[in-house]
Formats: structure tokens, C-alpha cells, sequence
């Protein structure tokens, strides 16, 4: 009997999640053992074109990474979707956006405009710009154009599953991997369609080791502003950490180093917009009845935007910045 | 027809004090326009940031929460906590390049119809000075997949790039 095949890919995104899922460690000796791996840019040398050719679902699984945010991104994740039986958006780029999204902020000419021309790394009067056409002696050279707006692979193909993370846990990526090759030989049923694997149903906050008690603040503070005490919640002293709004199945690991969480595992079940829930969570441990009070204390959290929609700007509600 | 521009504005009112104040300006038949639409709400402590977003999302020009005046909740401190998350919720706006006085926190008592018909006229014209609020497109594509916005291939080919 042929090996199922499984393809990883990475769209808009920074590789970690191919790191992770390498990290999986003598687990991946089994990955490699049961399938026939077709396409992982990140790792081996596949082409397109020998993939194009396969047929319509051949490919069992596609772990599909990174967001969307040009058409050579949309090219193959349609590609890969014609090709594959199951297409997990894996980690927080494909399945919320995650630290691309946060391009929305901003224009694409405003983006360009920074990073090739007004950074101050940037030699000042510099004028090259990145080209889709480039004509050279042996012909025409193209790129791929960004768009405007990131998206989430969901916004832009049927996606089956989703993976959160930032990137995705190892100990939970093997789970998953582990699952999956147990359902394919002993022919079990899938998950319904658009389960959230390799994470759990409730919020950070219920792994978070530190003590809880009734929270009211006065006073926010950032990170480097105080030294916070190891075992108790960081919201209660003041410290914005997204665990309330976030979900579960990272195992708490910043908050057990000291740091608030950034809330990279995107929305728990039942909550659509992360950055909404955060408004609400942080506006219940405020203490204050004074509106004049409440707004000097809100002033102490920075960049609501940033903080509270670090990972999911993309698939939040409003999705970009409407200036 | 004149083609003036008519504001969309969503009114979340509580149970207790707001729409019962709203009921109150229709029964003494005082005038107002007519472009908010009411949604009736236990509490204004109810009112999640998320409603106001979405309601946003959905090409609502404005929205107006109401609620009973603060130590009046019946629920005693509800209203605190809007009272708290509209000024968060009004620099994420900002944030998100949405005008944040497009979004607007009243206190309507039960006997306050005559203040309930003052702050509907009033925010309604502050809504049509400011204009219709003109959304990209891509906040709008539907939610097809369990909460997950599809795009459609028409809406990918009719912008971008």
C-alpha cells in the first residue's frame, strides 16, 4: 500500500513553525516513516511543478503555514487545497494572522514607503524599490506582488483544522501528529471539521500556574517598569497579559517565565474577537467608579491595538485599519 | 428623494432604565429622528466591546449604549463596568482608524425621556456631520466557515494587488 502523502508549506510567516514542527524530535523519524512527504520548502528541495501534477486529493495531509498576503501565497494555497484531503491552517499566521496581520495597521505604500525608503537604516535618498517586472538580458523577471490586506487562510480557502500557535507546541504538534497517524491506520472517524486541535477548550489562565485572588488595579505597568512577583497573576499587579482572551494548550509557558501572556494561542471557544474580550477583561479588574480616574488609568496600557491584537488583527472583526 | 445621507446608528439600551426611558419619549409622543435602531439589553454591563465592533462591521455608522445612571444599576454595578470598558473600546477605534466618536456612552433614566429624545437628536446629527463611516471592503466579507470569513474569488479579484 502507497504511503499518504503529506505536504507542509509557508506563506507569509517566519519559519518557526517548520522549526517546531522539527523539533517534535525522534517523533519525526515516525512522520517520516508513515508518510510520503511531498512538498516542505522549509526542509527539502520539492518543485511546484511535481506537485501541480499530482492529482486532485492525493495528498492526505496539508500542514499549511503563514498567512496570505500575495498572489504566490494564494497560488499554492489553493493548490494545496485542490490536492489535499485535509488542510490544517497550522499555527497562529495561517489560522489568525499573527505578527503579519499586524501589516493591516498600516497601508502597503506606507509600508513600502518605510522599510525602502524612510527606515533610518535606510541610506537616505535611496530610491529602489522592489519591481514586479525587471526586464534583463536573458528576458523578463517576475515577483510577486504584496497585498494591502493580510489575510488568514481560512478568509481565502477551506481550511479543516487549525493549529494554534505561535509557533504551535512540539509536545502538542506530536500529539497531533501522533493522533493523525493513529486515525489513518486504524481507519478512525476525523474530528469535525473546524476543531481546533493541539489545544485545549478553556483559557490560558486555567494552566497558569500562579496564585489568583480578587483583582483590582490602579495602576498598569509595562514590562520593564517593575520587577513582578514570580507566583502571583501579572494582571493583578498591574501587567497586561492576554490569558484571559486567550486560548489554552501552550501549557503557560511565558507566564511561568515571568512574562505576561501575548496571547499567541488567538481566541478560546465562544469568543470571536480577541481584541474585544481583552477591552472586556481589562475593564472588569480596573477599580474605579471615577470616569475621569478610569481614563488616566487606561492611558497606563500603551498600544491597546498592538497589545490586544498582537496575534489576531487579521481575523478580528474590523480586520484592518479603516483610515 | 433627496439623497442627504441618512446615519445607520445602532442604540444598545437597558432594560431597566434606558429603553424604559425610550418607551417613555414615545408615549409622551416626543420627536426624534428615526435613525437609531434599538436593541434591548438586561444591562449596559451586557454590552461587550465586541458588539460595538461588530456592529461597526456590519456598516453601522454609529452606536449609542445606554444605560441607567451610575449607583442606579439594578444590578448595582454594571454600568461601572461599561462605564469602564467604553473609554478602552474608544482608543482601539482609534486604533483601528475608526472615529472614536462614532461610539458614545449615555446615562438614561427610566424618567428621562425628554434627555433620551436630546441625546438621540443630538448624536444622530454628530453622526451625519462625521459622514458614513465607509469601511474597506475586506471587513465585510462573510462568514461562511464556522466564524471564519471566506473570501469569495470575486472579492479577491475586485481589489488588492
Amino acid at each position: 500500500m502507497p504511503k499518504p502523502k503529506l505536504a507542509v508549506y509557508w506563506a507569509a510567516s517566519c519559519g518557526g513553525c517548520d522549526i517546531a514542527i522539527l523539533d517534535i524530535e525522534a517523533k519525526i523519524l515516525d512522520v517520516a516513516d508513515f508518510f510520503d512527504l511531498v512538498l516542505w520548502p522549509c526542509a527539502a528541495d520539492f518543485k511546484y511543478k511535481d506537485v501541480e501534477a499530482l492529482p486532485d486529493k492525493s495528498i492526505t495531509l496539508t500542514l499549511f503555514n503563514g498567512a496570505i498576503r500575495s498572489d504566490e501565497n494564494l497560488h499554492i494555497a489553493r493548490m494545496l487545497r485542490e490536492k489535499s484531503v485535509v488542510m490544517v491552517a497550522f499555527g497562529s499566521c495561517a489560522s489568525d494572522g499573527c505578527i503579519p496581520g499586524l501589516a493591516n495597521l498600516y497601508s502597503l505604500d506606507e509600508i513600502m514607503d518605510y522599510s525602502y525608503k524612510s527606515a533610518p537604516s535606510m541610506e537616505s535618498g535611496t530610491k529602489t524599490m522592489p519591481q514586479p517586472k525587471t526586464q534583463v538580458e536573458e528576458g523578463e523577471l517576475t515577483i510577486p506582488t504584496l497585498w494591502n490586506t493580510v489575510r488568514t487562510l481560512a478568509q481565502c480557502v477551506d481550511v479543516d483544522y487549525y493549529i494554534p500557535g505561535c509557533p504551535p507546541q512540539s509536545d502538542q504538534i506530536a500529539a497531533v501528529i501522533g493522533a493523525v497517524i493513529d486515525i489513518l491506520k486504524n481507519n478512525k472517524p476525523l474530528p469535525p471539521k473546524g476543531t481546533v486541535l493541539g489545544a485545549t477548550e478553556k483559557s490560558c489562565c486555567d494552566e497558569c500556574p500562579r496564585e489568583r485572588n480578587v483583582k483590582k488595579i490602579r495602576e498598569f505597568h509595562r514590562p520593564y517598569e517593575i520587577i513582578p512577583d514570580p507566583n502571583i497573576c501579572l494582571l493583578e499587579q498591574g501587567i497586561v497579559c492576554c490569558g484571559p482572551a486567550t486560548r489554552g494548550g501552550c501549557g503557560a509557558k511565558c507566564v511561568t517565565a515571568n512574562m505576561a501572556c501575548r496571547g499567541c494561542y488567538g481566541v478560546p471557544p465562544g469568543v470571536r474577537d480577541q481584541g474585544a474580550k481583552m477591552v472586556s477583561a481589562i475593564a472588569s479588574v480596573v477599580d474605579s467608579t471615577d470616569p475621569e480616574e478610569i481614563e488616566e488609568i487606561m492611558k497606563g496600557i500603551a498600544d491597546p491595538v498592538g497589545t490586544f491584537y498582537r496575534f489576531t488583527l487579521a481575523d478580528s472583526f474590523l480586520r484592518r485599519t479603516q483610515k | 428623494m433627496s439623497n442627504t445621507f441618512e446615519p445607520k446608528i445602532l442604540g444598545i439600551l437597558c432594560n431597566w432604565c434606558s429603553y424604559t426611558g425610550a418607551d417613555l419619549a414615545g408615549t409622551a409622543r416626543l420627536k426624534y429622528p428615526p435613525n437609531v435602531m434599538s436593541v434591548r439589553v438586561m444591562c449596559s454591563g451586557r454590552v461587550d466591546p465586541g458588539f460595538v465592533l461588530d456592529a461597526f462591521r456590519h456598516g453601522a455608522d454609529g452606536v449609542l449604549v445606554c444605560g441607567c445612571h451610575p449607583g442606579d444599576c439594578h444590578y448595582v454595578e454594571g454600568n461601572y463596568k461599561v462605564m469602564r470598558r467604553i473609554p478602552l473600546t474608544h482608543r482601539l477605534l482609534e486604533g483601528m482608524g475608526i472615529d472614536p466618536k462614532r461610539l458614545r456612552l449615555e446615562w438614561v433614566s427610566a424618567s428621562e425621556g425628554v434627555k433620551f429624545q436630546q441625546v438621540i437628536t443630538e448624536f444622530t446629527e454628530q453622526i451625519r456631520a462625521l459622514g458614513p463611516i465607509q469601511l474597506k471592503e475586506v471587513a465585510f466579507a462573510p462568514d461562511e466557515h464556522g466564524g471564519n470569513g471566506h473570501v469569495t474569488d470575486k472579492k479577491l479579484a475586485g481589489e488588492e494587488v
